[in-house]
């Protein structure tokens, strides 16, 4: 697992489509998009609903195949995999952040973040201890034992990124993680995917429809609109000087109280 | 995912919605407890037969005549083997090797005659028997007025109550219902009656005549046709002497212990060892074919008490080898056990019925969970579950629902099967009869009806667990 913290995360596609029948109609939801993102990147993914950034999302993070084309991350071809070999992509070198934040509200936090490593067979004891050290790390460890329910959205989003992160992946794919949130707590939610980008040098994708916070922090602006690229530029994060300033062991629960 | 963690996992998501899956659970329960009580049922009135079978001294007893009885049980048997006349003598020493052969308990001759008893100076004549001390267990005495024989040696008779009536002189007409024991019989008990019989006493001289011969008739293996040498030179070396004993009457049974042999059935019954001691003369020892110049007593009949019925074939087989005829109802308990087999089946079949109901039941649940837990099935596969880990989890759920409910079908059917008994009881003791134990749940039934819920729950979540892991999880996710 230690494995994948440092460089593991290249992604590459090659003219991959995904379509989708509708009765008599095709969408092609993405339509023939070729990227390269070196791994460790906080790249951003934008575009208006329907552009197809979210499929995009979903062939990067095994949850869907390809109708054509390759979906290559850290040289392994996700097109080629059996649904077996894509669970377990899923489990060993993606970490998922939802915008609905997508806790299974009859388990604690605890639990929850515990879930992944139950699939990976990780011993009780084991994975106690790291969904501990997972969710103390981003400032829930008083509330290991609360429901997603008796949480706020920013909260469970937090808690979501500790259970996307337990497992130390390689990719840590985001959509829309603040879109139900408020913009302050949004904020905060994006200085702690920033800081794990730097602790743990995973490549992050973000896809999101808000152009302002995606230039204040990824490093990369990439713009769909009907499954195509339209546009891909470079971008200066205007919040790395802040975002740096945030010490490895920075608690965002204490943050809110301030 | 760890097997302890599908269990975990599964009572934790059972627990959720509580109502439906312990309508469920309870669904299989009411299955589990139908069949339970049905097969339980069935158990206890084959138990109860066996028991009722075993006790009658019917269907573990073989009957062993000689070939050279003039009236064979299986005509047949005997023109197949050796003729008659070659064939073996049933005597002591034959009684002794059939005695020793494995499952057999007990092997005693049948020594009946007719003869005179006199009862205050009246003669009445009848059928008189010897009964081994073990028929004290037969049915025949469970209702018995006075008591059993109390020793083999006692000069004491039981009475069948018809003898008992002949003696009081009352008459029954045919059709007229039959006789009870009453106080009238009850007068009878420690009365004294004088059994008069032919003693035989062989010739002192004959041993010594003929040492040879009498050697080769005492080993099993003497070949037939020096027997019957030795006997026709010593045909006439005995001589009879009447005698009388005076018996105390002990006992009188309404029922018929003789009932094997119907109308020819004994009506007095003494200890078998002390009619042995008297060495009537009996009707095989008249046949001049009959080696009857020695001491060795020979028998018309043995009787063969087995430990199980389910001996019988061998044993019998075993018997037709030493050279003798044998009779069982054999068939008769085979016929009965076809019955109970297929009695079992069609109860379990019933049974059954309900616990289809009730895996459909299961279907139906899981089939809904599958509907609310969409989002979450969604979930734990974009956190990394298989469709394996999906459809176990669903499995594991069926099997839990299948192990509760199979607990609770235990516990119920066991309670139903024991109010069945209680009812059943409670009218046998109304119509005077005593209570019987019609019910029974061996350790077996337990453990099969928890097994076979936890299968049939398992094999209705097939197809829910399976549609589970097919769902696509973009799909599953999609809808916020």
């Amino acid at each position: 697992m230690t494995d994948n913290s440092m460089g593991a995360g290249a992604i590459r596609t090659e003219a991959v489509q995904r379509h989708f029948q509708m009765g008599e109609a095709t969408i092609c939801a993405v339509d023939g998009i070729s990227l390269d993102v070196p791994a460790g990147r906080f790249v951003a993914l934008l575009g208006s609903s329907g552009s197809g950034k979210s499929s995009l999302l979903n062939l990067l993070a095994g949850l869907d195949r390809p109708t054509a084309g390759a979906v290559i991350v850290d040289g392994r071809n996700l097109a080629d995999m059996s649904g077996e070999e894509l669970s377990r992509y899923r489990r060993h070198n993606v970490g998922m952040v939802f915008q609905s934040f997508n806790l299974i509200p009859t388990m604690t936090l605890l639990e929850n973040v515990e879930l992944p490593m139950r699939f990976a067979e990780l011993e009780r004891g084991k994975r106690q201890a790291l969904a501990r050290e997972a969710l103390e790390r981003v400032g829930l460890g008083a509330r290991l034992a609360h429901r997603p329910s008796q949480l706020s959205g920013g909260e469970q989003q937090r808690a979501a990124i500790a259970r996307a992160l337990v497992n130390h992946p390689s990719l840590l794919l985001a959509d829309e993680p603040t879109g139900n949130l408020d913009s302050r707590t949004g904020s905060e939610i994006l200085d702690l995917l920033h800081a794990s980008n730097e602790q743990f040098g995973m490549t992050v994708v973000m896809v999101t429809h808000e152009q302002a916070l995606a230039e204040r922090y990824a490093e990369r602006l990439i713009f769909l609109a009907d499954g195509k690229v339209v546009a891909d530029h470079p971008n200066v994060p205007t919040s790395r000087k802040t975002a740096a300033q945030v010490p490895a062991s920075h608690k965002p629960g204490e943050k809110e109280t301030t | 995912m760890k097997a302890g963690d599908l269990v975990e996992l599964a009572g934790r998501n059972l627990r959720e919605s509580v109502l439906r899956n312990s309508l469920t659970t309870l669904g299989i329960g009411v299955g589990v407890a139908s069949l339970v009580a049905m097969l339980s049922l069935g158990i206890g009135l084959q138990q109860l037969a066996n028991r009722r079978l075993e006790r009658s001294g019917l269907f573990d007893t073989i009957m062993v005549t000689s070939r050279r009885g003039f009236r064979g049980f299986e005509r047949r048997a005997s023109r197949e083997g050796p003729s008659p006349a070659e064939s073996r003598t049933l005597d002591e020493n034959a009684r002794r090797e059939i005695a020793r052969l494995p499952n057999v308990l007990e092997a005693t001759p049948d020594i009946r005659f007719v003869t005179e008893l006199q009862y205050e100076g009246k003669p009445h004549l009848t059928m008189v028997a010897g009964l081994p001390a073990s028929a004290r267990d037969n049915d025949a005495f469970e209702g018995i007025q006075g008591k059993f024989f109390t020793s083999g040696t006692a000069d004491e008779a039981i009475l069948q109550i018809q003898f008992a009536q002949d003696l009081l002189g009352i008459r029954s007409e045919p059709g007229s219902p039959s006789p009870k024991l009453d106080a009238t019989t009850q007068a009878l008990i420690g009365k004294e009656v004088t059994l008069s019989y032919a003693e035989r006493i062989p010739s002192p001289n004959a041993p010594e005549a003929k040492p040879e011969a009498a050697k080769n008739a005492g080993s099993l293996q003497s070949p037939p046709s020096a027997a019957s040498e030795a006997g026709e030179a010593a045909a006439a070396s005995f001589s009879v002497v009447p005698r009388e004993r005076k018996l105390r009457i002990v006992g009188i049974t309404d029922q018929d212990p003789d009932g094997i042999r119907g109308a020819s059935g004994a009506r007095v019954f003494l200890p078998l060892p002390m009619v042995e001691s008297l060495h009537i003369m009996l009707p095989t020892g008249m046949r001049e074919s009959e080696p009857s110049f020695s001491n060795v007593p020979t028998y018309m009949s043995v009787s063969v008490r087995l430990r199980s019925p389910n001996d019988v074939e061998t044993v019998q087989d075993a018997i037709k080898r030493l050279g003798f005829n044998t009779f069982s109802i054999l068939d008769a308990t085979r016929n009965l056990r076809r019955f109970f087999a297929v009695l079992d089946l069609f109860l379990g079949i019933f049974g059954s019925l309900a616990l289809t109901v009730a895996a459909l039941g299961i279907v139906n649940t899981l089939a809904m969970a599958i509907l609310e837990r969409r989002r979450e099935i969604g979930i734990m596969k974009a956190i990394g579950a298989s469709d394996g880990d999906v459809k176990r989890l669903f499995f594991a759920e069926a099997g839990v629902m299948g192990f509760l409910g199979g607990i609770v079908g235990v516990a119920l059917g066991w309670s139903i099967g024991r109010v069945i008994n209680i009812g059943t009881n409670i009218y046998l003791r109304r119509q005077d009869l005593p209570a019987e134990n019609l019910w029974s749940v061996p350790w077996w039934l337990v453990l099969g009806a928890i097994v076979f819920a936890i299968l049939v729950s398992m094999i209705s979540g097939l197809y829910p667990a399976a549609r589970a892991a097919r769902l696509d999880p973009v799909q599953a996710l999609r809808y916020e």
